[in-house]
């Protein structure tokens, strides 16, 4: 076949690639960053879908939640805990020295203004994810009066941040906004 | 078996051999797919459907699995969770898109892969167990694909099962009970919904497993070529990489191309609108048909409208499944020692009348059950198995072929001892 071609393949430019080492390279390469394109939708669909992220905020009434009475709300799928502080425990927690704490935050950090008495949080343990006891009625507080988480013995204070037990910080505060009596959470 | 002179797989990185020696995976890609499987060297662009219903099979099962993390085999959200694919999922709409478009590409690829093998006689010896496979696959093919089309649980899905399992019910005797047995009740509900996803998911792995002992039978007698002539020497043959995997790989971009256009600009046009209507077991659709690659066999279903013997129905039933069965006996029915439609010039004219009949029958699958449709399918119908049956063995014993060129080398550079020494005559001048 050599003698009776004589056709590009045998061209050989003067640093030695041939044209069709380009033409090869060109084309698998081409090939190549379109099938890597198509990886996008494959790992994308696994992602939320839109009905999920539409279900990403959570809004409660809570005009009527008196002193030392919580709520169980979901948020995104997972608890929420939302309470309204008694002023004793306010005074609990503003007299800890933040500076003490595993995760210095103080009781003014972990709410907003005009509405420091209350308190939003995640009702999930930031050790590996259990729900903490504490917001209903005759459950254990733990030893600081506010959440205990039974899985591995966490214990949270009254503005449910880390005092004892594995947790490495505070229960998770989501961003939130209060307006007439609504809470709206996300 | 390979050729004596197929390339030997001789890795020269140290961790490939130390691969090759305790798990020689690589060896076997090499001789499978890569230089170390000779390949005639005259392959048209008719032996690249091989190659692209492999492709198919892999997009569909990777756009399957995807699918499958997002339905619900339940028949009281099955319809809506296909729209959640649709509107909520990340690119659900283009999973689902690709995955239903990708069937009817995988049949016409597939139907292009048969009717090769009609034209060629693929089927021959030493190539029957190749062919017989073939055809388990096309069956599994259609067992899949109709299973598929049930999971959207539309008006068609519906319908359609209601139909296909009720073409059971034409056995006598036991017939109404294995249409109970099959769909779990007395007409397609839930239980039926769930057994065909688990069965849909399931069968295409199977169809791999059958594509690889189809692949293997095939890397005994080599591929066939477009003179039907064996290979006789090293001249004739070609390694497949890189000279087919670069002609495979162009027919996959012109596939990609037609595809991508049905995927991205024409969805639905492969589809029945009557799909997009939730279930309805009060009410039958008009036009109640099956997606357009099994026209031609509900033609033939259809075309039974008289009792003869026995009942109508089950004669449609019969003629529906020996239709393909039929294909089953190709080998043994084509007995002309030449394979090449190329040098049969009666066979090639008949070959070409069946493909105006399969036609027909592909349009008058999808026409309204009226005259003059009806009549028209019976006509198509018997000419069908009259050119199977009668035809085909006929022109085997009178045709008298054409002269079959000596060898591939010869049919490729003519008659030319110097040029047809090949390679070898090349590098000793």
């Amino acid at each position: 076949m050599a003698t009776t071609t004589n056709t590009a393949d045998t061209v050989v430019a003067e640093d030695g690639v041939r044209r069709r080492d380009f033409i090869e390279i060109a084309a698998v390469a081409t090939a190549g960053v379109g099938g890597i394109f198509t990886l996008i939708p494959l790992v994308s669909q696994m992602a939320p879908s839109k009905d999920v992220l539409a279900e990403s905020s959570t809004e409660l009434d809570i005009s009527s939640l008196e002193p030392g009475q919580s709520i169980k709300a979901m948020f995104r799928k997972q608890p929420v805990f939302v309470r309204n502080l008694t002023q004793a425990e306010i005074d609990a927690a503003n007299a800890v020295d933040v500076g003490e704490l595993r995760d210095a935050e103080s009781l003014a950090d972990r709410t907003i203004e005009g509405h420091e008495n209350i308190l939003v949080v995640m009702g999930v343990c930031t050790h590996l994810g259990c729900v903490p006891l504490g917001a209903a009625q005759g459950e254990i507080k733990g030893e600081f009066g506010g959440y205990f988480c039974p899985c591995h013995g966490s214990h949270y204070d009254t503005a449910a941040r880390i005092r004892k037990g594995p947790a490495p910080s505070n229960l998770e505060v989501p961003e939130y906004s209060i307006t007439d009596g609504t809470l709206l959470i996300g | 078996m390979s050729f004596p002179w197929a390339k030997q797989y001789e890795p020269t990185n140290p961790f490939m051999k130390y691969l090759d020696e305790k798990l020689p995976l690589p060896r076997f890609v090499y001789n499978a797919v890569g230089a170390g499987y000779p390949v005639p060297r005259n392959l048209s662009y008719m032996w690249n459907f091989g190659v692209l219903a492999g492709f198919c099979l892999v997009l569909q099962i990777v756009t399957g699995v995807v699918l499958a993390m997002h339905y619900a085999a339940n028949d009281a959200i099955a319809f809506d969770s296909v729209e959640h694919i649709m509107r909520d999922v990340n690119w659900g709409w283009l999973m689902r898109y690709a995955h239903a478009n990708g069937a009817s590409f995988f049949f016409i690829v597939i139907y292009l892969h048969i009717f090769r093998g009609f034209y060629y006689s693929s089927y021959k010896a030493p190539r029957e167990m190749i062919w017989l496979i073939g055809v388990v696959i096309f069956l599994l093919m259609m067992a899949t694909a109709f299973m598929g089309y049930v999971l959207p649980w539309g008006q068609m899905s519906f319908w359609g099962a209601k139909v296909i399992t009720g073409l059971f019910g034409a056995i006598p005797l036991v017939g109404e009970s294995i249409q109970i047995w099959l769909l779990g009740g007395y007409a397609p509900d839930n239980a039926a919904l769930n057994r065909f996803f688990s069965l849909h998911f399931l069968l295409p792995f199977v169809i791999a497993g059958v594509v690889i002992l189809h692949i293997w039978a095939l890397h005994l007698p080599g591929s066939s070529n477009p003179t039907g002539v064996e290979v006789k020497s090293e001249s004739d043959t070609l390694p497949f990489h890189p000279y087919y995997t670069a002609k495979d790989g162009l027919g996959l971009a012109v596939f990609l191309i037609l595809y991508a256009a049905f995927v991205f600009f024409m969805p639905n046009a492969l589809g029945h609108p009557d799909n997009y209507i939730p279930a309805n077991p009060l009410s039958t659709p008009a036009l109640i048909v099956p997606e357009w690659y099994f026209y031609p066999f509900y033609a033939i279903l259809r075309a039974f409208t008289f009792d003869f013997l026995l009942p109508a129905k089950l004669w449609g039933v019969l003629a529906m499944f020996a239709a393909i069965l039929v294909w089953f006996f190709l080998p043994w029915l084509d007995k002309s020692p030449v394979r090449s439609g190329r040098y049969r010039p009666l066979f090639r004219k008949f070959f070409w009348i069946l493909m105006l009949d399969m036609a027909a029958l592909f349009y008058l699958g999808g026409a309204h059950a009226e005259e003059p449709y009806i009549m028209l399918s019976q006509i198509a119908t018997a000419y069908y198995f009259l050119h199977f049956l009668v035809i085909l063995p006929i022109i085997s014993s009178i045709e008298k072929p054409e002269p079959l060129p000596f060898s591939i080398t010869e049919a490729v550079l003519g008659p030319d001892e110097k040029k047809a020494q090949g390679d070898s005559a090349g590098t000793a001048a």
